[in-house]
């Protein structure tokens, strides 16, 4: 009979998807690349937005997409057709990217140096939200037609973001929905959360989106010069 | 449902550990889940049972603690407790809270043979 004994472990559970992150973030360092992990719930508008601003900043600068959905390659179909390098990552019946996911990724995409890496997470407000993966920052994007509670409901994916993406304002005229109130509620969990409103379709509120990508940029390329 | 891969997570931990401590076998899983984590207990439980199948952890106890949370409040400038992330500070009533406990997502030790 084998004897029983105890073994201190003391180890985080996402240890593995951490250090993946860590390679990624590394990697991303030295090559001057701008990550941006995009969440939200299906239907926020989130591929639509990010055609467009492909489309709309084409030349400017070098970007890639890494395309998460359980299912399809439909999303990076619509972000090649602006010219954009695009990979898509069926997460089967996964819920969620995960670092290695995009370690994987970024070997088989051309990601250039100085360059904008969209990774556009599936849609979901929960399961994303727990997952490092080397991203500069998450974006989190909320469409005027869903809930204005959905902060309170989803609190961990508000509180991981540093930038909130309110979508689809042109069409408040015709909704209930109240900006303020949503974003009250997003700061409660995340007292220093950046917002910028937007309609992707529309096109107000994209300068905002586009500075805000310019500077980021010009924050990773700063820092790879060192 | 991440638990899955939270709890595949574990059971990776579990392999390494066993390669390295010499243990062929799992009785229980001591874990800590705070209560502010992405995290449902059940649905670990449920996860675990599912990935430890035909694992050296296959039939162990999940035994979780549940820390609760705990936040800075940067208006009163000390440690206060929260029970929700959403929730305001409970002297000030503000929201300039930086929460300092209640993510925890560990292994803490494991009851091996």
């Amino acid at each position: 009979m084998s004897q029983t004994r105890l073994v201190a472990i003391e180890q985080d559970i996402l240890a593995k998807n951490d250090s993946f992150a860590a390679v990624n973030r590394q990697l991303f360092a030295a090559k001057g690349v701008f990550v941006l992990n995009l969440m939200s719930s299906p239907g926020s508008g989130k591929t639509t937005l990010l055609t467009r601003t492909l489309t709309d900043l084409k030349g400017r600068f070098p970007v890639a997409v890494i395309e998460g959905d359980q299912q399809t390659s439909f999303d990076a179909d619509r972000i090649r057709a602006t010219g954009t390098p695009a990979i898509q990552v069926n997460t089967g019946k996964g819920c969620h990217l995960d670092a290695q996911m995009v370690t994987q990724a970024v070997g088989r995409l051309p990601v250039a140096d100085e360059s904008v890496l969209f990774i556009e997470n599936v849609g979901n407000l929960v399961c994303p939200a727990g997952f490092d993966l080397g991203e500069a920052h998450k974006v989190v994007v909320l469409s005027v037609t869903e809930g204005e509670d959905k902060p309170l409901k989803y609190p961990a994916m508000f509180a991981s973001a540093d930038l909130l993406i309110v979508n689809k304002v042109d069409l408040l005229p015709h909704l209930t929905f109240d900006v303020a109130r949503m974003i009250d509620y997003a700061r409660r969990l995340k007292p220093s959360l950046e917002v910028i409103e937007l309609s992707a379709t529309g096109g107000q509120g994209l300068d905002r989106w586009y500075a805000w990508i310019e500077a980021g940029l010009a924050k990773a390329k700063g820092a790879r010069k060192g | 449902m991440h638990e899955l891969a939270l709890s595949q997570g574990i059971i990776d931990v579990i392999r390494e550990q066993a390669a390295v401590q010499g243990f062929t076998r799992v009785k229980t899983v001591r874990l800590v889940i705070g209560t502010l984590s992405h995290v449902e207990p059940e649905a670990i439980e449920f996860g675990f049972d599912a990935v430890s199948r035909g694992t050296i952890a296959e039939g162990a106890t999940l035994a979780i603690e549940r820390p609760p949370g705990e936040a800075f409040c940067l208006s009163c400038e000390k440690p206060v407790p929260l029970a929700e992330r959403f929730d305001p500070c409970p002297d000030c009533g503000g929201h300039q809270l930086v929460v300092t406990g209640g993510e925890e997502l560990r292994v803490k030790e494991l009851e091996v043979e």
